[in-house]
């Protein structure tokens, strides 16, 4: 079971926030081509495998989805569990003083 | 010390000729027999004394699980250096050729990743254009 505490933990981490910016730009991603963006434009130099337990945290907090596409595993940003969060502590509240 | 030649593990020696020249536009060095397979070689037009590759046969039990993992997570095995990415993307696709990375700017080059359709992923590169 998902929690909405499994989705801030896995957003809490620049790494991760930074692979889900880099898959809303677009999406379809393999794990090669996030690992050159966070290099090339963040100068990140983490290493492959630790990307690759970032994103299986996001897929574990259901914000990220892959699916093979032929023998490439590719993924993609799923944005349905922040709108549990927003549900919860809505974003258009206008009765605070 | 120079480097004269290169290799990569193909599924179909003839397959694999057949995408590498007719498809990728490299041209032939060397076919010689060689037993059950050949020893072959394919070389740039633009530099047909440079560096060959080896397009050798597929057949020992590491090699599909080593070039699985690798396919997965859309890791080339080679590089080769072209004029303009946007344009060789274009035109590759135009020949039915599958790209698992669109062309993207990766600092100071322009580079994209094709299926070989023999087993590997092939990164083509260029520079940014000024």
């Amino acid at each position: 079971m998902r929690s909405v505490a499994d989705v801030f933990r896995a957003l809490d981490d620049e790494t991760r926030r930074l692979l889900l910016d880099g898959l809303v730009a677009r999406g379809g991603q393999t794990l090669f081509e996030l690992c050159t963006m966070l290099v090339t434009r963040h100068g990140l130099s983490s290493t492959r495998q630790a990307i690759s337990q970032h994103l299986g945290v996001l897929e574990e907090a259901g914000l990220v989805v892959t699916e093979r596409r032929g023998r490439t595993k590719l993924h993609w940003f799923r944005g349905e569990p922040l709108a549990a969060i927003t549900e919860r502590w809505p974003t258009d509240r206008e009765d605070a003083p | 010390m120079r480097i004269r030649l290169t290799s990569i593990f193909v599924d179909d020696q003839r397959a694999a000729l057949a995408f590498y020249t007719d498809v990728l536009g490299f041209t032939v060095r060397h076919d010689i027999p060689l037993g059950d397979a050949s020893w072959l070689t394919v070389v740039s037009p633009e530099d047909p004394d440079g560096p060959e590759l080896l397009l050798e046969p597929a057949g020992h039990p590491a090699v599909e699980p080593y070039r699985d993992a690798l396919v997965e997570d859309g890791i080339p095995l080679v590089q080769f250096a072209v004029d303009d990415v946007a344009a060789e993307y274009e035109r590759l696709v135009a020949r039915g050729v599958t790209f698992t990375q669109p062309p993207t700017d990766a600092g100071p080059v322009t580079v994209a990743v094709l299926d070989d359709t023999c087993g590997n992923l092939v990164q083509i590169v260029s520079p940014q254009p000024v």
